[in-house]
């Protein structure tokens, strides 16, 4: 059974995103994301500084399967890359929602959080 | 679960790198029951597959052995690939790919009309692949009746048929081991069994990155229609020293002459990332293209086939979303029996 923790807020293509306070957000990607792709062997992260708009293409996580884009599931700048996943990519896979988170950025409109879909939405998505 | 040429077949039991490492470390399994098996019989059964194949079948002379060949188009393009394995004077066994069944069969029956000979497909039959390090034992301790130990004297490349078991010491993975034919009613205890003996399932996704990790062409990706065995990295298995004719082979000696533009090579990437099928590969003779790619979980390094041109170096490199990494080109296998390969990492 996948895990689809309630304090999160979702968007469709699969990340997560956890509103930290102060107009900054923690982005990763769903433990059915990464149940589906499979075995992680490689994260391709944004450098901090770059700014993307919602829904565009920001980051790379390849399984031993395929290779699979992020999309940025907020207007935002990056402030972080996780390095970890440099070296261990699998936390990925192991920690989802902890240790396998990708970036954090630096939120350009707070309110778009509330745009996304709370767990029981995102839920809902993937029992169709 | 993927379609694969019309059956339904799963990518991974579980994580398809345990799966991987457990063929490299002990032995694991794999339901290969898709690939088709077609017998072929009749006085004239050598005459034919002399003429089909573009390997040699007179260098099959003793019942029991088996060897590796392609199918080629009168273009030279590869038809398809095999194991034909030699059961007696009148009876050849060949052992061919799922995704191509429909045309090498009526390839099969074309070729076959102006011979001595029947065609006969064998859809009743499954085939489990029992490979790894352990793969032998394991196989052995779960044949009927104690018949494991007729398989203790059973050759790399060679096959032997007990109580209606057909057990190959072939594979796909650079790894020793079996590839077992039995009756579909028979399998799934037979399975059973080998589970009971530790032996893991392992999906269609280890399977690949076995096979490449091993340096094995994969047939519709490395190899198709379009291109020769020449330029396939299957030069080793056309025999054109004497003046045989098979089909095809007018097309082999005309490229030879011309020269052979293009080589299928090993790529390890030197830094971080994946390689996938399709990527430009740019080398100093020319743009090549990677057929097949992967992360290869021994080596824990990108790695791939491509086909490049012919006079292309050592050096280059490979475009993986707009970006050129580096990457060198190698002698194939990568890995051979759990271990790296001299020179590859």
């Amino acid at each position: 059974m996948s895990e689809i923790p309630s304090e999160l807020r979702y968007r469709e293509s699969h990340e997560w995103v956890r509103d930290a306070g102060n107009g900054v957000a923690v982005v990763g990607i769903s433990d059915p994301a990464q149940a589906a792709l499979g075995d992680m062997v490689f994260v391709e992260l944004p450098e901090p500084g770059m700014s993307y708009s919602q829904g565009e293409a920001c980051a790379v996580v390849e399984s031993v399967k395929a290779a699979s884009d992020v999309y940025a599931p907020v207007s935002c700048e990056v402030i972080e890359a996780n390095s970890a996943l440099e070296d261990n990519p699998e936390l990925v896979n192991t920690d989802p929602y902890g240790e396998g988170w990708l970036f954090k950025v630096q939120l350009a409109d707070p309110a778009e959080i509330d745009g996304l879909l709370n767990s029981d939405a995102y839920a809902a998505q993937q029992d169709d | 679960m993927v379609d694969f040429g019309g059956w339904e077949m799963p990518i991974n039991y579980g994580s398809q790198i345990d799966e991987h490492h457990q063929v490299r470390s002990a032995a694991g399994m794999f339901d290969v029951s898709h690939m088709t098996v077609v017998d072929i019989r009749g006085p004239e059964t050598r005459a034919f597959l002399s003429n089909l194949l573009a390997n040699d079948i007179a260098r099959l002379q003793t019942p029991g052995r088996a060897f590796y060949s392609c199918m080629l188009k009168e273009t030279g393009g590869v038809m398809d690939d095999l194991i034909a394995y030699f059961m007696d004077e009148e009876w050849f066994r060949l052992v061919v790919n799922a995704t191509t069944r429909d045309k090498g069969l009526a390839w099969l029956e074309r070729h076959g009309a102006d011979f001595s000979i029947a065609v006969t497909e064998h859809h009743e039959l499954a085939i489990i692949a029992v490979q790894g390090p352990a793969a032998r034992e394991k196989v052995h301790a779960v044949m009927p009746g104690g018949s494991g130990g007729l398989l203790e004297g059973l050759k790399p490349f060679s096959c032997v048929e007990i109580d209606d078991i057909f057990v190959a010491r072939t594979g796909y993975t650079g790894e020793d081991g079996y590839e077992i034919l039995i009756a579909g009613l028979q399998a799934e205890s037979f399975w059973n069994r080998l589970l009971e003996q530790g032996v893991k399932p392992c999906g269609l996704g280890a399977r690949d990155t076995l096979r490449l990790e091993a340096g094995m062409n994969l047939y519709g990706q490395d190899m198709t229609e379009d291109v020769t065995p020449l330029e396939s990295g299957l030069g080793w298995t056309v025999a054109m020293q004497d003046d045989r004719d098979f089909i095809g082979r007018s097309a082999l000696e005309r490229q030879k002459a011309d020269g052979v533009p293009a080589r299928l090579v090993g790529l390890v990437l030197e830094g971080r990332g994946v390689l996938r099928p399709g990527q430009k590969v740019i080398t100093e003779a020319g743009e090549g293209v990677t057929t097949s790619g992967s992360f290869s979980p021994t080596l824990q390094k990108a790695i791939a086939f491509a086909r490049v041109p012919a006079a292309a170096g050592e050096r280059c490199a490979v475009d993986i979303r707009g970006k050129n990494l580096p990457a060198r080109v190698v002698k194939l296998p990568f890995v051979r029996m759990g271990k790296a390969c001299e020179g590859i990492l």
